[in-house]
């Protein structure tokens, strides 16, 4: 698993002048479990985790995975069984949720609808004590970041969802938390929106210069924004990278079938040259796949390819590479792509996503033989 | 649609819409009937109280229309006994209002918005004592104050109101409360509000209108509760019991004018809340 250094692409204004040497978050040895009919049911199991001061960091998983539960320690709503939480290097594991420098964007916005915008945005420098100047200064200044000026008198009902989401999130910038935490914020949401959003918080959190912490189970979300990636399953994390880490070397087979799409085949290693594995299939097919030295012939090993990096030939080919027979079963138009899904002697079905992108008929039709190719380094073996 | 309603019309062909229409007409009639006469059922005793407050009897009875006169409005506190019953029901109905307002919602609080060992057994004697007959509650407030050695009046009268009023404030909060997003609690408390700041900031505002109705409705049943107070009064007087008394001389018309002013500040409270409400939704 490799992580690679974060990027501080642009020191924060008004944060900076805090930020420290330490991580902005850290868990060390995290667990937390939650009593049902009085067993203990673990939704997070054994968390380290570090994320960066002025990163974009996305935890990622699907539903019940223990994404939210980790937001939700941050944030101090929930106390870990075992383990620490330390904030700038402070251990906050003890502290209240009021008393923590981090402040979240809930899924639901939980705006306080008998307040307008302007208390809204106002409520967490008030109990603070902040003056008021200095209160009409920030919540200006906040205001005008997320394209809300003179909206401060509207009420909750009288405005959109994207606008409520801006309130919300205004609402946590002005009080220029040493973490911002975002629960799905974008769920709610219509495509378009959503779309609009994610290119939005990305200029935000750039010109605020806060570390986000993102929450979702939407992997084009992840990929679109973070700077790394954790992918949460029953509450472990799989993997930690860079979305492009993420996306071209997935660690598990959970990950590599959670964000996009993935064919996988597992075959014996058949020999070893020069750092690359050949895995035999039959007389004209194989599978190559670069391979750390410590890969034995014989050993058996998984190996993934996405869908964009498969060619489809109907005559076969003469090449280096992975080479695979196979029919097509499903031929599926999506404008910019033409899906294939192609039988193969592997005994899985391969998914293969071919660019439309000369005005040529479809390549194959349902049915006809086929071969599929591909060079070695877009195969990637998985957990090796 | 076959049905014909019998028309003087000519019979020249009339169109299958036109008949429908006619139909739809007098069904429509029918609805209009019915709802009225529902108003009627509902209005006409209240009505009948107002009306005999602005009658001139010439004996002690005030049950037949004898003549048009404003004189018990202008002596409306000329009986000193009915005027300090009034007086003692309005204080012991907005002491126990305000009493129960406050225990109820911080009870009908903890029922909705959290889990905790012995809520539901709670929750079953919230709903006991508002379907209990009030004749088992009067006796057994009796024998309670009795045994304890309270000397029965005021005190004990508004304990008892106390007693069955909680339990409506605090269903009427709790079912308020169940719907809240509790994220909005939790948000407050992510902006630094402690436990008091939440709830006085952003909780109470938003359950206020349940509340307010809520202390209405204790308001409401203790002005004018009948069988627990004659239980727990001792000596006490208070207007229905006034009334219950005054009943087999005769009623004075006064009572008359009492019961109409009461109603018309029901009526108003009604109506302004409803102005208010309906503002707020033009403006949310």
């Amino acid at each position: 698993m490799t992580t690679s250094a974060p990027h501080h692409a642009v020191p924060a204004s008004s944060a900076a002048g805090r930020r420290t040497d330490h991580p902005a978050i850290e868990f060390v040895g995290v667990c937390k479990d939650y009593l049902t009919h009085g067993e203990a049911v673990p939704a997070v199991k054994s968390l380290d985790l570090a994320i960066a001061q002025g990163e974009f960091f996305s935890l990622l998983g699907p539903s019940g995975c223990g994404k939210t539960t980790t937001m939700r320690m941050i944030a101090g709503f929930e106390a870990p069984t075992a383990g620490k939480v330390f904030l700038d290097g402070q251990d906050v594991t003890g502290v209240a949720a009021n008393k923590r420098d981090v402040n979240m964007v809930f899924q639901s916005y939980a705006l306080f609808p008998h307040l307008n915008v302007l208390q809204n945005v106002s409520f967490g420098l008030e109990r603070k004590k902040v003056g008021k100047a200095e209160i009409a200064r920030r919540v200006g200044e906040i205001l005008e970041i997320v394209s809300l000026t003179g909206m401060e008198k509207r009420y909750q009902k009288e405005m959109s969802g994207g606008q409520q989401q801006r309130v919300a999130l205004a609402r946590a910038l002005v009080n220029h938390p040493r973490a911002l935490l975002l629960d799905e914020p974008l769920g709610a949401l219509d495509l378009k929106l959503r779309q609009q959003m994610q290119i939005e918080l990305k200029r935000i959190q750039r010109e605020v210069g806060i570390t986000f912490v993102y929450v979702t189970h939407d992997q084009g979300e992840a990929l679109t924004m973070s700077d790394r990636i954790a992918v949460m399953n029953a509450g472990l994390i799989e993997q930690l990278g860079t979305p492009r880490e993420i996306y071209e070397r997935p660690a598990t087979r959970f990950v590599a079938g959670f964000i996009g799409t993935s064919n996988i085949v597992a075959a014996p290693v058949s020999r070893v040259e020069g750092g690359l594995a050949v895995l035999d299939l039959g007389p004209e097919e194989r599978i190559v796949v670069p391979v750390p030295a410590s890969v034995p012939a014989g050993r058996e090993i998984e190996v993934s390819v996405r869908p964009e990096k498969i060619d489809l030939h109907r005559t076969a080919p003469q090449a280096a590479g992975s080479v695979l027979a196979g029919t097509v079963t499903e031929v599926v138009y999506h404008g910019t792509s033409t899906n294939y899904t192609v039988s193969t002697s592997t005994g899985s079905d391969f998914v293969v996503f071919d660019q439309n992108a000369h005005d040529a008929e479809d390549v194959a039709s349902r049915g006809e033989r086929v071969f599929l190719t591909w060079a070695p380094q877009h195969s990637y073996p998985i957990g090796v | 649609m076959t049905i014909q309603t019998p028309t003087t019309e000519p019979a020249t062909a009339p169109a299958p819409v036109a008949s429908r229409r006619r139909f739809r007409l007098s069904g429509e009639r029918a609805m209009f009937a019915y709802t009225w006469l529902v108003i009627a059922w509902l209005v006409l005793p209240i009505l009948l109280m107002i009306v005999f407050g602005f009658n001139n009897p010439h004996g002690r009875y005030n049950q037949t229309w004898q003549g048009f006169t404003l004189k018990w409005y202008r002596e409306i506190f000329s009986i000193s006994d009915l005027t300090s019953a009034l007086v003692m029901s309005l204080v012991i109905a907005v002491v126990s209002a305000l009493l129960a307002g406050a225990l109820g919602t911080g009870i009908g609080y903890a029922l909705g918005r959290y889990r905790f060992r012995g809520a539901s057994a709670m929750n079953l004697v919230m709903f006991t004592t508002i379907s209990s007959p009030e004749l088992i509650m009067g006796i057994s407030l009796l024998t309670l104050f009795v045994s304890a050695g309270a000397g029965l009046g005021a005190v004990t009268i508004t304990i008892a109101h106390v007693m069955f009023s909680i339990s409506f404030v605090s269903t009427v909060v709790r079912a308020r409360v169940i719907t809240l997003d509790r994220s909005i609690e939790e948000a407050a408390a992510d902006l630094g509000a402690n436990a008091w700041t939440t709830f006085w900031k952003i909780t109470f505002p938003m359950i206020l209108p349940a509340v307010f109705a809520g202390v209405l409705l204790a308001f409401a049943l203790s002005i004018d509760d009948f069988v627990v107070t004659n239980f727990t009064a001792g000596t006490t007087v208070t207007f229905p019991l006034w009334i219950w008394g005054a009943t087999r001389v005769g009623l004075p018309p006064q009572v008359n004018v009492m019961g109409t002013l009461i109603f018309a500040a029901g009526i108003l409270i009604a109506v302004i809340t409803n102005l208010r409400s309906r503002a707020k939704t033009r403006r949310d």
